[in-house]
């Protein structure tokens, strides 16, 4: 079985890498992209490659456009976002993992069936709401709701990996006197960093690649968040061009794409291999 | 009996904040969306009940409901199965022994966790019609290009090529799947004299059913929700949302005109309760057909 006949291990290898051109490619045309100049994307056919790559387009977009200020701006609302995960997920674990209350299998089941439920649904009521507020051209709707457990698939994933710890760990903290609170997080949770892990990472994606929310509450340009960025940029680009496809600084553009997706490919560069096991387990017992 | 008591009084106290996100978030927005879906409500005034106009208005009158629905379900006829075959190939590839698989696993994982308003405008300078370079791959072997993103018959094909990327997370799925077919039927089967086809199908096939139902309750309930993939695209090809002429309308993103574009928020109400009732439709149904396909242990 382990054996293989070389031209089989060709053929393998072959698929195996050519694959993984495929996946790449529209990476690193994107990348060559952002390293050309405008007229190598005016002259027809554009250019192939770069004949000298262009790193100031990254300074341009940086600070002529004040990139750094949306960079900043996905920042701070995915580590809101993160942080408000992480500090209301844990404990409503804890809740449903340890503690004994009435009906707590049918609270747990409402709780996950909004998974089920499309976000274009609850959208109208909570643009609304948070209208009356006047939280919208805020931050606050994009945060407030991971304050208060938003993110349920982490619930429920923080909840399966609780329930591997045996019990008796906790009822020896609590012979010693050790409050849940001081429980959980003293205990519970520095045994549970690979799925407190896979959790951040989860909230982050979704946070800093979310275009819907944003789009939805924010308006001000200093306020948006990079997705939003993005588009408002090719849109007035647009503007500027005459409408005309062909004419858009698409050197300009594909290095703002590289800014938004190079801190997903650095975390994900970092923890890929916990974060896939995660997304694995979370799979196959689901 | 105290540590009832103190159950309950740690478990309110730390499920307290999701329950009360469950509530504000879900529950009161769920039930405030049905109301409003009987209302008519365009923002300036308060919103006044219509019975279900809504509903035939768009059964029976809307230009946009149909297309849009039509959209929506061709994209998910085509790619959940495509993007499901492509993640079980790729996931048989990588059960192979292979030397650094987590590094293979990692470059096929990463386009899914890419954000996908990056994705729709990568690909839509890909293939973009005057210098694009899938029509520049294509003269090369003497092909003639197409203005792919402009053309409402390529449109959507495009959509759905580009979407195809990202099949990390069914594929890792399977791949953990796989891991979990026992070596000594395979074995057994070789000895028995089965072929690698014959073993595939009677072995590995049924054996991965339930992550293959899995994937599939994933990929049709995300299909019918895409969004963002469709409104950047749009943006990027300076279309108004859905162009052209409503060839990538998808259903969320009529949903979002009529609500943010048009301000019809009854109207668009009435859209997302037909769009929930049908995904647990669909739900309810994949799981009746899968007893008749999905092998349990057990």
């Amino acid at each position: 079985m382990n054996r293989r006949h070389p031209l089989a291990s060709f053929c393998f290898y072959a698929m195996l890498i050519g694959g993984a051109l495929i996946m790449l490619l529209p990476l690193a045309w994107m990348l060559l992209t952002s390293l050309k100049t405008y007229p190598e994307i005016l002259s027809q056919p554009p250019a192939w490659l770069p004949a000298d790559p262009q790193w100031e387009n990254y300074r341009t977009v940086w600070d002529g456009f004040a990139y750094y200020r949306l960079f900043l701006n996905s920042c701070f609302v995915s580590g809101m976002v993160i942080a408000g995960t992480v500090l209301t997920c844990c404990p409503a674990a804890y809740a449903f993992a340890y503690c004994e209350v009435r009906h707590k299998a049918l609270l747990f089941a409402l709780l996950l069936s909004t998974l089920m439920l499309p976000a274009q649904v609850t959208v109208i009521p909570l643009f609304k709401a948070f209208a009356a507020l006047g939280w919208v051209d805020t931050y606050l709707p994009l945060i407030v709701p991971a304050w208060l457990g938003g993110n349920v698939f982490g619930i429920f994933l923080l909840r399966q990996f609780f329930l591997t710890i045996p019990k008796s760990f906790i009822e020896a903290a609590r012979l010693d006197g050790a409050s849940e609170w001081t429980i959980l997080w003293r205990l519970i949770v520095p045994m549970s960093l690979p799925a407190v892990l896979t959790v951040v990472i989860f909230t982050f994606l979704w946070s800093w690649n979310d275009l819907f929310n944003p789009l939805i509450y924010l308006q001000s340009e200093e306020l948006v968040t990079l997705p939003v960025g993005l588009l408002y940029f090719i849109a007035r680009a647009e503007q500027l061009t005459g409408g005309s496809i062909g004419q858009q600084p698409w050197h300009l553009v594909m290095t703002l794409a590289t800014v938004m997706i190079l801190p997903v490919i650095v975390v994900f560069a970092i923890v890929q291999r916990r974060f896939v096991e995660g997304v694995a387990a979370g799979g196959v017992k689901g | 009996m105290n540590i009832r008591r103190a159950d309950q009084f740690t478990f309110w106290l730390f499920a307290g904040p999701a329950l009360a996100g469950f509530v504000a978030f879900s529950l009161w927005p769920m039930l405030y969306s049905l109301w409003l879906s009987f209302c008519q409500y365009e923002v300036i005034s308060p919103p006044r009940f219509i019975g279900l106009r809504n509903y035939i208005h768009l059964f029976y009158y809307d230009a946009a409901f149909w297309p849009s629905v039509k959209v929506t379900l061709m994209f998910t006829l085509v790619q959940v199965p495509l993007s499901i075959i492509a993640a079980l190939a790729f996931a048989l590839l990588l059960n192979q022994p292979v030397r650094a698989r987590g590094f293979w696993r990692a470059i096929y994982f990463l386009p899914s966790i890419l954000p996908q308003a990056a994705y729709a405008v990568i690909f839509g300078y890909i293939f973009q019609g005057d210098g694009g370079l899938l029509n520049r791959l294509l003269a090369l072997v003497g092909i003639e290009g197409q203005p792919w993103t402009m053309s409402s018959d390529w449109a959507l094909p495009v959509l759905i090529a580009m979407s195809l990327w990202a099949f990390g997370y069914p594929m890792v799925i399977f791949l953990a799947g796989l891991q979990n077919v026992p070596r000594e039927l395979h074995e057994a089967a070789h000895i028995d004299g089965a072929g690698a086809g014959a073993r595939f199908r009677h072995i590995t096939l049924p054996l991965l059913s339930p992550v293959m139902f899995f994937n599939l309750i994933m990929g049709v309930i995300a299909a019918l929700k895409v969004f963002d993939l469709a409104y950047a695209f749009s943006v990027t090809q300076n279309m108004p949302p859905g162009g052209p002429a409503r060839a990538t309308l998808f259903y969320g993103l009529n949903l979002y005109q009529q609500a943010f574009g048009f301000f019809h928020m009854g109207l668009a109400s009435a859209m997302a309760w037909l769009l929930f009732l049908f995904v647990m439709v669909v739900t309810v149904i994949n799981f009746r057909f899968s007893r008749r396909w999905v092998h349990y242990e057990n």
